[in-house]
């Protein structure tokens, strides 16, 4: 398919961030997939993300699988390389990448098809890694691309367009990510911008394992009464355990809190997520009080969302492999190549 | 009594022990003793898909004249192993030597009348000189090295230097070896007639060549090359070529002040994540690789392909063996070559090299990184079980230290801000090869959007026919480039001129040096040309031009290589002739020169000379 492209003139008055880039700057081609796709709205959500973090968009790298979903990179951070693999395999490419160059910033795109089913052993092993990454799972319950099977994140019960009950039960990937060790791990709905955009902002900073289960409905598909990932459904069953609102390492305290109902967590990095609590018991920080939290509410039909779990002092992959701080791929032979003195040595004890 | 064969630096012992019990290093030790006689010595393990318990054979050839391939028969077999008994006394030569634990008494039916036996009481002499069940076993199988020195006139010099060498600062292990050592030596001078029929004697034919199992050499071509990512899943024969990789980086590549490493190894998943990983670093830039074997080849298909369109380097090591599950897999062969070549689906071909030897191995793999990162596709060492994972004297292994990486057409952000035009698939040299830039180079130019099929020159997202037919064009051109940039073909000519050729590849190389020189006295002069990369080299369609008859050598049923010759040059079908040898064993000499001479009978040729058994 192909289309024009977006005009590359900005308007001399549109607000720079701090790397001195505006927030069109941030953004890729125009979107090919349905009017109204959840999709589009969480790729309005990284462009605000990573304009308002002032990241430079050639430091960031997408990568994504196969599926609505993994065809988005296209469509923001148009200045950022990025790679479309294949299906359900974005998760070793991406490790592969961040091995390469820690420097830079890995950004994981990915659907339901794509990472609770083909792609879900990739999904669970770089997660147990604790690659540093923004892996985001763009939830909508329904394999789109191929027009309308069930993923195997649908819900036991929920209805296809064609009235199809599915009887299988739902692979819950925050579940499965808290389990495997993700050190920061939210939920959030493609449809509150609001609350998404400070939730990729976390986890943008955060250096760990970082996994967002957005849903983000399937106007095509799985829009209609029944299906338990519509618009309608999660908006009517939306239950947000806390809101973040503001991440920064500088910026002063400007609202007034009830005492109590304000967390401060310091990522590994420096700055401060403050999150504003609305469920007064919730902790995100206890691993396993969050999974019978989550476990107990999805069990009444609420579809928890927010900050869920984050551990301040996470560690990624590279920590665990003592890996040097220059980017690997930026060795030379000097760095890499032990010389012909050595080969000697080595021949002498193989005689 | 029956006849005792008489030969001196040239003769086969073969042991048969069982799986676990200590004598893998025991016989390496009999190994490297004669070598460090000076006399060439090339040992096989032929192992069961076991850890403990079943059998296992070391079969040790012994070659002053420096033949390296497996003979085939045995001269002495060491039988260790009750299990397997009757096969292995059955195939021992007339007149050879059956050496044997004989502290149980054996009735007289399971021996043979036209071999010597050879019975050393183990067992009685272990249990009556040690207490600890461990060091009955472990002693047992010095004592029988012991044994064999003095039978075999293996200086216990060399033998007590080894150990030297090896209980460096642990003085009891040392001793005790030692005295276990001479205990067998003592015994044989005692009770045996020393030496048998099989003797060593000092020469210089080995020098300074070097003793080392493929999977290590390669893995030391993956740290000189710069390799940094190494990404992997357990599978024999493969999985000691990374292990050896994170061994050698643990000593080479730590930086000395931080104690931080300059690479990184994933145990992957499976396979598919490994190769995703190599493509994923080799995408942004750092040189990696992956060691697998013929399954994984299957399950990495998808990926391969990804690598080929999107023209990304990736190294990848197929150490072959017997086809799936377990079993043959612990065999050798060589079946991977169309599996491999066209790896997965929508028209794809890729770089193959075979190294012949740990020596090769090791230059191969580093190669192999150049080739990648100049090609930007994927790359495949072909080594199989035989050179991987036997332990195989070759040339000293040498390093230019003005050599340096080429990391191929890679785009600088000094390129980018100097104006040069940037398009990721266009072919600015003509040579089909484009150029590339690693995400994060420049901050408005060089990015660009990775995809397999569908893009145009631009990396644009394209479904245009016109444009993917002429990337496909292009693809074509690039392998096309990549015949004069492989290892070229080896061309070991007849001492006359002759109609005859013969390819061969790989590991097939020590028996086919040995076939040639068999034929030679046989009075058929044959030339050869040992086949080193795919795209082949024109040299190859030159030399099937300028023969007659063409034998193919190698070590599959389906005479893969032979196909791939046959699809991929422009040469007649009918002059070549496959030689195949796929029982799970590496290839002979013998078999090589039986089955030419077969061949050659239709055409009417006679050998002047019958072929020596």
């Amino acid at each position: 398919m192909t289309y024009l492209a977006k005009p590359k003139l900005h308007h001399p008055s549109l607000p720079k961030n701090k790397v001195g880039y505006t927030r069109r700057d941030y953004e890729g081609a125009i979107s090919t997939l349905c009017a109204g796709c959840g999709h589009d709205s969480i790729s309005a959500a990284i462009v605000q993300a990573c304009f308002e973090l002032d990241i430079e968009p050639h430091r960031v790298a997408k990568l994504s699988g196969i599926g609505c979903s993994s065809k988005t990179p296209t469509y923001f951070l148009g200045n950022s390389h990025g790679f479309n693999s294949v299906h359900g395999r974005m998760p070793s490419v991406l490790t592969g990448a961040n091995l390469a160059n820690r420097d830079l910033l890995y950004l994981g795109v990915s659907g339901d098809g794509d990472s609770a089913s083909i792609g879900i052993g990739q999904f669970v092993h770089c997660i147990r890694r604790g690659v540093n990454m923004v892996y985001i799972v763009e939830n909508n319950g329904v394999y789109g691309l191929t027009k309308g099977q069930f993923s195997a994140t649908a819900d036991r019960g929920s209805k296809s367009k064609r009235g199809a009950v599915n009887a299988d039960s739902a692979v819950d990937m925050v579940a499965l990510a808290l389990q495997l060790g993700a050190t920061y791990v939210a939920r959030s709905f493609s449809g509150d911008k609001a609350q998404l955009v400070p939730l990729i902002k976390g986890a943008i900073e955060h250096r760990g394992a970082a996994f967002l289960d957005v849903i983000s409905p399937c106007v095509a598909f799985n829009n209609h009464e029944g299906s338990t990932k519509s618009y309608d459904y999660i908006r009517e069953h939306n239950e947000a355990v806390n809101r973040i609102d503001f991440i920064s390492p500088r910026a002063p305290i400007t609202t007034d809190y009830e005492p109590g109902s304000v967390q401060e967590v310091l990522q590994p990095d420096g700055s401060v997520l403050r999150l504003r609590k609305l469920a007064a018991d919730y902790d995100p920080h206890n691993r396993i009080a969050v999974m019978n939290y989550l476990q107990e509410h999805q069990a009444r039909g609420e579809v928890v969302t927010g900050l869920l779990y984050v551990d301040p002092e996470a560690h990624d992959l590279h920590a665990h492999l003592n890996t040097v701080a220059a980017p690997l791929n930026q060795l030379d032979e000097a760095a890499l190549c032990p010389g012909s003195k050595v080969l000697e040595q080595i021949n002498a004890s193989l005689r | 009594m029956p006849k005792q064969i008489q030969r001196t630096n040239d003769f086969v012992v073969k042991f048969a022990n069982v799986n676990g019990s200590g004598s893998a290093s025991a016989n390496e030790l009999f190994a490297k003793a004669i070598l460090r006689m000076g006399v060439p010595v090339s040992p096989r393990n032929i192992f069961p898909s076991n850890i403990q318990g079943l059998p296992t054979w070391y079969e040790a050839r012994v070659s002053e004249a420096g033949y390296l391939g497996r003979r085939g028969s045995v001269d002495m077999m060491v039988a260790m192993n009750p299990q397997t008994w009757d096969q292995d006394v059955k195939e021992i030569e007339p007149g050879g030597y059956l050496f044997y634990d004989s502290s149980k008494p054996l009735p007289q039916s399971k021996f043979r009348d036209d071999i010597n036996v050879i019975g050393v009481p183990l067992t009685e002499i272990c249990n009556r000189e040690y207490s600890d069940p461990r060091q009955r076993q472990l002693f047992k199988n010095i004592i029988y090295v012991g044994v064999l020195s003095a039978l075999l006139e293996i200086d216990p010099a060399e033998i007590e230097k080894l150990f030297s060498e090896q209980y460096k600062g642990k003085e009891k292990l040392l001793a005790s070896n030692i005295k276990a050592l001479h205990m067998g030596r003592d015994y044989a001078q005692a009770n045996l007639t020393c030496p048998s029929g099989l003797r060593v004697q000092r020469s210089d034919k080995v020098g300074k060549q070097i003793f080392i199992d493929g999977n290590s050499a390669a893995a030391l071509g993956c740290v000189y090359g710069g390799a940094t990512v190494a990404a992997w899943y357990p599978i024999t024969p493969s999985s000691s070529l990374a292990e050896a990789f994170g061994r050698y980086c643990s000593k080479l590549r730590v930086d000395k002040e931080t104690g931080e490493n300059r690479y990184a190894i994933i145990q992957a998943e499976d396979e598919l994540a490994s190769v995703g990983i190599v493509i994923g670093a080799a995408w942004n830039g750092a040189r990696a690789f992956t060691a697998t074997s013929g399954p994984g080849i299957s399950l990495m298909s998808e990926f391969i392909g990804l690598a080929y369109f999107a023209e990304i380097p990736a190294v990848i090591i197929d150490v072959q063996r017997g086809g799936p599950s377990t079993g043959m897999p612990t065999r050798t062969q060589q079946s991977d070559i169309l599996a491999c070549a066209y790896a997965s689906h929508g028209d794809t071909k890729h770089v193959l090299l075979f190294p012949e030897d740990p020596n090769e191995c090791f230059q191969m793999t580093a190669s192999a990184l150049d080739l990648a990162d100049r090609l930007q596709t994927p790359v495949f060492v072909m080594t199989d079980l035989d050179i991987g994972m036997n332990q195989r004297l070759c040339a000293p292994l040498e390093w230019d230290d003005a050599r340096q990486m080429d990391r191929g057409k890679v785009m600088t952000r000094e390129d980018l801000d100097a104006g040069k035009p940037f398009g990721r698939y266009t072919d600015v040299d003509g040579d089909g090869i484009p150029y590339r830039t690693y995400p994060g180079t420049h901050p408005t130019r060089g990015a660009y959007f990775t995809r397999g099929t569908t893009k145009d020159i631009h990396a644009k997202y394209s479904e245009d026919g016109a444009v993917y037919v002429y990337n496909m064009q292009r693809l074509l051109k690039k392998f096309e480039s990549a015949k004069s940039l492989v290892p070229a073909p080896v061309l070991r000519a007849g001492d006359s001129p002759s109609k005859f050729g013969v390819i061969y590849f790989g590991s097939t190389s020590p028996a086919m040096d040995e076939a040639l020189d068999m034929l030679a006295e046989l009075g058929i002069p044959v030339d050869a040309l040992r086949v080193r990369a795919f795209p082949f080299n024109e040299t190859v369609d030159d030399f099937i031009a300028e023969h007659e008859q063409v034998f193919v050598v190698e070590q599959n049923r389906d005479a893969q290589l032979h196909k791939l010759l046959v699809n991929e040059c422009a040469i007649e079908r009918s002059k070549l002739l496959p030689v195949l040898h796929f029982d799970g064993t590496p290839i002979t000499a013998r078999f090589i020169v039986g089955d030419i001479e077969e061949k050659l009978r239709l055409f009417n040729v006679t050998p002047i000379k019958k072929v020596a058994s």
